[in-house]
């Protein structure tokens, strides 16, 4: 019972009243940014960063986690009622989501999301209560050559499943890294890449960056697309779903909550692929799938309970490794990183209070979430109905004065339109940003650890293939980076041999399914 | 245009998800091109490069004692070889967005930007802010004079109400 203290003392931190307001504050407000079309919980999370400055660590943290669900929460509601997924995750949930609200059903759609996301986050935190301690525990013999592997290998993975251009990742992750180095050099106190700029000596901060790229990207980005008209949500009543909706959603809500748990302790787009996997098992177990696509309430309740099963199981690498298994995961960790904590398996050892209190803060954003969510669904509503010319100014001023607040200075707002236009930029040629903004998270880790393993082999590179974990790290990562490329080789030397083969492929190949797969 | 919409509307009706998705696709923007890509790409690369150019004046040590420079000379190397292997194997124009009319959009909403964060120092965040947001309403998002104007004004009061009043933030303003 002993090993159980800790948990519970995490339980008390979580429910001493300021953090449950703060808690509370998050979710309502991450539904709020979150339920703006084309603003993903990313961008969300990104755009509300200044919000957890000034605040007790353990606070801001609980606060971080109510936003995380609440900005989860809003992509669904965008699937749902205006076809507008924030995120690929959500995807799916349009299929038959919207289809139900065109039958005037969005309220049960909504309702069965909720309860949904709840159970499914909920299985997935008591599955990250029992499998963290272990696997921290594993990583606790972790060296520099085992981080610096792992660090290496996150990134590529985020990289190859992101859904674009894998080389174009690729770049934008070495970006990532040289973004890192701008400033002091740890080691020598050197000035790196700083061309004299005082306001860059100490490095660039993680908050601008994330703010431009994710937030103020999304926002410019979004300014183009409004041509294409988007209709104001037709009404929602009967949120609450009939027993006859639960009882036909209950066992996708069951598998959901199972493979999301599992698939979203990978690396790379968890959430995105528990959802498209929940989708297909789901369509595949139904004794009528053609009912799929047309409003089947287990095509919504699968697929949310998954993505958010997934989405809270990816803490898992973070909080027990300290690598982000993606971009959202990313922005926590830097978000973590701020308020002096930083992810890894020595955090369940040194600050079990924090950590619980992390773990147990997911419990109570879960629990608001479902509580807010479903009579709030209303308010959402009316947002939705405000035209997004008016909704856009609201943003991006959120974003610049909260960008200001954050240090009090306008060289952070000043660098928060430059990675505007960057983020901007890379979405018009291409680039993922998620990537660069991890590899930027991850960068100074990774730099500090080659190089103290550098020094721990004398300068012999071979040295890392010497040590079982990294060794096994390394060979998985050279195996993710060449498996692709002898594949599209395969693929292209198919191609040139059967040219005509494979031109009425074509459609389906470019569906979200497979750019995510 | 009301028209259309609701037409597409109708047909989304009959769409198995795949058709849905593929509709997606074919409605979102028309991809880059080659032009873009090679110059995109070519951009990267040299930018890279660079890096790798001025890592070396910071020198690169060895192995056993790297100098500050060696780290991102190696990244800088790295990203380098991918941006040429992309730029002779890579997928050509299939990624990305054209750049339309539309992408005026974005660069005056950029504009704005840049001036709330010249301006914003000087006279504190009101009028900047005022401009700000009557410029994406009225230019960019096409709402009328009159509504234009309304909404900014109550938006930059309640702005002034949250973060000068209720939160106390010392975001420069005027009043």
């Amino acid at each position: 019972m002993e090993s159980l203290q800790p948990v519970l003392d995490g339980f008390t931190v979580v429910l001493e009243p300021t953090n449950l307001l703060y808690c509370l504050l998050g979710v309502v407000i991450g539904m709020l940014i979150g339920v703006l079309p084309g603003l993903g919980p990313a961008a969300t999370i990104a755009i509300l960063l200044p919000l957890t400055y000034g605040i007790e660590p353990v606070t801001a943290i609980i606060m971080l986690a109510g936003i995380f669900y609440g900005a989860q929460y809003g992509g669904t509601i965008t699937s749902v009622l205006l076809r507008l997924p924030g995120e690929a995750s959500s995807v799916v949930t349009v299929f038959d989501g919207y289809m139900l609200a065109k039958q005037g059903r969005a309220g049960t759609a909504l309702g069965i999301a909720a309860i949904g996301s709840f159970v499914g986050g909920t299985v997935a935190i008591v599955g990250l209560t029992f499998l963290a301690p272990v696997v921290a525990g594993f990583a606790l013999d972790f060296g520099p050559p085992e981080y610096a592997a792992l660090a290496l290998l996150g990134i590529l993975l985020v990289a190859t499943i992101s859904s674009g251009d894998k080389s174009k990742a690729l770049i934008a992750a070495c970006f990532g890294l040289l973004l890192a180095t701008v400033g002091r050099d740890a080691f020598t106190n050197t000035e790196r890449f700083t061309f004299g700029n005082l306001n860059l000596a100490d490095g660039i901060d993680f908050v601008p960056v994330a703010m431009g790229l994710f937030g103020l990207g999304e926002i410019l980005h979004n300014l183009e697309e409004r041509h294409r008209a988007v209709k104001a949500p037709s009404r929602v009543s009967n949120v609450w779903p009939s027993r006859a909706d639960l009882k036909q959603s209950s066992g996708a809500i069951g598998r959901g909550s199972v493979l999301g748990f599992f698939l979203g302790i990978l690396p790379g787009g968890g959430a995105t692929i528990s959802s498209m996997a929940a989708y297909a098992m789901e369509k595949k177990r139904a004794k009528r799938p053609e009912r799929f696509g047309r409003g089947a309430i287990e095509g919504v309740a699968g697929p949310e309970t998954a993505n958010n099963a997934a989405a809270t199981s990816s803490f898992i690498p973070l909080l027990t490794l300290g690598i982000p298994a993606n971009a959202t995961m990313a922005l926590m960790f830097g978000a973590l990183l701020i308020q002096g904590v930083t992810p890894g398996p020595q955090l369940v050892e040194q600050d079990p209070e924090l950590f619980w209190g992390v773990v147990n803060s997911m419990y109570i954003g879960n629990i608001l979430l479902l509580i807010m969510s479903i009579p709030l669904i209303g308010v959402f509503v009316r947002i939705l109905r405000v035209r997004a010319a008016v909704l856009a100014p609201i943003t991006v001023l959120i974003t610049m004065l909260g960008a200001y607040t954050i240090n009090n200075s306008m060289f952070d707002v000043a660098l928060v339109v430059v990675f505007g236009a960057v983020g901007y930029l890379m979405k018009k040629f291409g680039f993922e940003p998620g990537p660069l903004v991890l590899a930027f998270v991850l960068g100074s880790l990774l730099e500090s650890n080659v190089r103290r393993s550098l020094l721990v082999f004398q300068g012999d590179v071979t040295g890392f293939l010497g040590r079982p974990i990294s060794a096994t790290l390394l060979l998985l990562f050279v195996a993710v980076a060449v498996l692709p490329l002898v594949q599209s080789a395969l693929r292209r030397r198919r191609d040139t041999g059967t040219p005509s083969g494979d031109a009425p492929a074509e459609p389906a190949d470019r569906t979200p399914v497979k750019e995510n797969a | 245009m009301a028209d259309v919409h609701l037409d597409t509307e109708a047909a989304a009706e009959e769409l198995t998800p795949e058709q849905l998705a593929a509709r997606w696709e074919a409605e979102g923007p028309p991809p880059g091109g080659r032009a873009a890509h090679f110059g995109s790409t070519l951009v990267v690369t040299a930018l890279a490069a660079g890096a790798a150019l001025l890592s070396l004046g910071m020198g690169l040590g060895t192995p056993q004692q790297p100098a500050p420079g060696m780290w991102p000379f190696v990244v800088g190397v790295v990203a380098v070889a991918i941006g040429l292997a992309h730029l002779v194997l890579g997928r050509r124009g299939g990624e990305g967005e054209k750049f339309s009319r539309e992408s005026l959009l974005p660069v005056l909403g950029l504009a704005t930007l840049v001036g709330l964060v010249l301006l914003m120092p000087v006279v504190g965040f009101e009028i900047p802010s005022l401009i700000l947001s009557f410029v994406w309403m009225k230019f960019l998002g096409g709402e009328s004079w009159r509504a234009a104007t309304l909404y900014s004004a109550l938006v930059v009061a309640a702005f002034y109400l949250i973060f000068v009043l209720a939160l106390g933030t010392s975001v420069p303003h005027l009043f």
